[in-house]
């Protein structure tokens, strides 16, 4: 086990460091920066001047491993936006963006697995096929559309809850309710086979003939196994939760990282952008890093590979 | 087996061969999902190509007198305009017609992409095995830390939205699915005996890889086309909606649902119609996938 989660370990770290050279070196071939930042009006004086100050006249590789020296001491240098440190602004906002990724994530799962178990039990009938619509429909619905219309229904028409910002709790149910529809349907989904394969087993054969009353054997036997991948994946869609957020964060003006990292994209801030994409993908890299190791504790054949 | 008996058949006589079609014809029928589905995505598809002869209205044409006007089924909507106009006067349904033709254009070109990449990773990773698999499945595993929107919009934010921007950008994003899907099957197929005798028959690997084992791992890529189809068209469309994707005057669907998004408090149709177009076409593609997949897998075919 040990040997497992040292090379899985060893494994998450050189991805991130892959991932931050990668993000690092699209940002940089995908335009002058020095040109993006100045603006449309600047003259080539002034982008000269910008590209010196913000050391982008030095060659890429010396300029990344500068950032990446900083980076791993948690600076990711000034802001070109505000005179703050990047680090300032995001831990300002990243508690937001966490707050709402585990409330659409709690959600998700709430909804997921008691639906998940009843379509199985109940396999092909109509709540069965409810149930599978209703995945179908919110992974076809895009999630800055549903947004909006959860604001009009729910804000404008019936003034149950505000339309956008994030000064109190119900400022983060309609955010939470469209980013939990969005990860909703394929846990859903893998509860349904997975408990449609246990409760087709031996061993739940076997509770049923030793008498056990049917929601024993549902609840205890089957959900157990059949929950453990769908853990996993809730773990990598929380991973794929943070990064999709942007758009959910938009629409309702939620002022988290996702808006954060938005706002400076519109405002060729790159330090911000740059530190926000590898801070999200180490969360995911942690999150799937933490799936991996919970599965193998949970199934001891997954150790040996 | 079955490419026995189907040489077997064919050589015969021709009449054999009806069964198979009408067997795989019957599935079709029987399976709803995928029937509800073909039908949508065929008529969408019938209306992006023949968009100029549907359209009522030029989707540019801007007419101020006509602005706002709404759909047919409010007191005041005219069978002129019947999804209404936008605020530029311009007919909702030319452009709701030809923002067809985009989402479709986006989703084909940007699956076809990301097909051709993932693909050749995963089929190498597959077939090869060894230290080719470590790095592809690592390559394959970077891909996947990266988030896919936030590497979208800074992207196209520095390119600069346009068409083939987003076809690119969403291209080069999206083959993840594909290459583990791809590497996965091929695994599977590498110590097949097809495979071995072509080996022994003298065949050059990529004779074996392109002629022999890419055929049989169509059906489950085909599959993973529809999924990725489906990604790309909702991606366009918030890239679209976040202004950094197709860029205006385009009728792609995001970019309306933005367009409209200050009068959705009193018009809620402006937002309404280009949401339900979307949500529409995804869901006909993801019930073909959906099919599809049943079709391939025995267990499915219930």
């Amino acid at each position: 086990m040990l040997v497992f989660v040292t090379r899985r370990l060893l494994v998450a770290l050189s991805v991130a460091l892959t991932v931050s050279i990668v993000s690092f070196l699209l940002l940089h071939f995908s335009g002058d920066l020095a040109t993006s930042i100045a603006g449309p009006d600047a003259t080539a004086e002034q982008v000269e001047k910008i590209r010196v100050e913000f050391g982008l006249d030095q060659p890429i590789v010396e300029q990344y491993f500068h950032w990446l020296v900083s980076a791993v001491q948690l600076n990711f240098g000034r802001s070109y936006y505000f005179q703050d440190s990047v680090m300032s602004l995001i831990s300002e906002r990243l508690p937001i963006t966490l707050t709402l990724g585990g409330l659409a994530l709690g959600l998700a799962i709430l909804v997921a697995i008691p639906l998940g178990v009843i379509a199985a039990i109940k396999q092909n009938t109509w709540i069965d096929r409810l149930a599978l619509s209703f995945a179908v429909v919110g992974q076809a619905m895009p999630s800055f559309w549903f947004g909006l219309t959860l604001i009009i229904v729910f804000a404008v028409n019936l003034h149950w809850l505000p339309a956008g910002g994030n000064s109190s709790w119900q400022h983060f149910v309609l955010p939470a309710i469209c980013l939990g529809y969005y990860a909703m349907p394929a846990m859903m989904r893998l509860t349904r086979t997975g408990m449609l394969e246990v409760l087709n087993s031996d061993y739940i054969r076997t509770a049923r003939s030793k008498g056990l009353n049917e929601s024993t054997v549902v609840l205890k036997h089957a959900l157990r196994n059949a929950v453990i991948p769908v853990v996993a994946l809730a773990a990598v869609e929380l991973g794929f939760m943070l990064g999709g957020s942007v758009i959910v964060e938009s629409v309702f003006s939620l002022r988290g990282l996702g808006q954060l990292a938005w706002d400076s994209i519109s405002r060729n801030d790159y330090p911000v952008v740059q530190a926000v994409v590898l801070i999200i993908a180490v969360f995911y890299i942690a999150l799937t890093f933490f799936a991996d190791v919970l599965n193998a504790l949970l199934d001891p054949r997954l150790r040996v590979r | 087996m079955s490419n026995l008996t189907l040489t077997a058949n064919s050589s015969i006589t021709s009449l054999p061969a009806v069964p198979e079609w009408r067997r795989i014809m019957n599935r079709f029928l029987g399976h709803r999902g995928l029937m509800i589905g073909s039908v949508i995505l065929a008529v969408i598809i019938l209306a992006a190509l023949f968009a100029p002869w549907l359209a009522p209205h030029d989707p540019y044409v801007q007419n101020v007198s006509q602005r706002m006007i709404p759909p047919i089924w409010h007191d005041k909507g005219t069978w002129n305009h019947i999804l209404g106009t936008d605020k530029l006067g311009r007919d909702y349904l030319s452009r709701l017609l030809y923002g067809a033709r985009i989402s479709l254009t986006i989703g084909i070109s940007a699956a076809v992409i990301s097909g051709l990449i993932g693909t050749t990773l995963g089929v190498l990773a597959g077939y090869f095995g060894g230290r080719v698999d470590a790095v592809i499945s690592y390559i394959i595993t970077t891909r996947l830390a990266l988030p896919v929107v936030l590497v979208a919009l800074a992207m196209a934010s520095l390119v600069g939205g346009s068409l083939q921007t987003v076809i690119v950008l969403l291209g080069l994003l999206l083959w993840d699915r594909f290459a583990v899907v791809a590497r996965s099957t091929t695994q599977q197929l590498r110590d097949a005996e097809f495979i071995a005798s072509a080996k022994v028959l003298g065949a050059s690997t990529p004779y074996i890889l392109i002629r022999e084992l890419l055929p049989n791992i169509l059906s489950a890529l085909i599959v993973v086309m529809t999924l990725e189809m489906a990604h790309a068209i909702l991606l366009e469309a918030a890239l679209s909606f976040l202004g950094i994707g197709v860029q205006p005057p385009s009728p792609s669907w995001g970019l309306m649902v933005a367009e409209g998004k200050s009068y959705m408090f009193f018009q809620p149709w402006v937002i309404a119609i280009p949401g339900v177009a979307l949500m529409v076409l995804v869901l006909a593609i993801n019930l073909v996938g959906d099919g599809l997949r049943d079709m391939n897998a025995p267990e499915g075919r219930s």
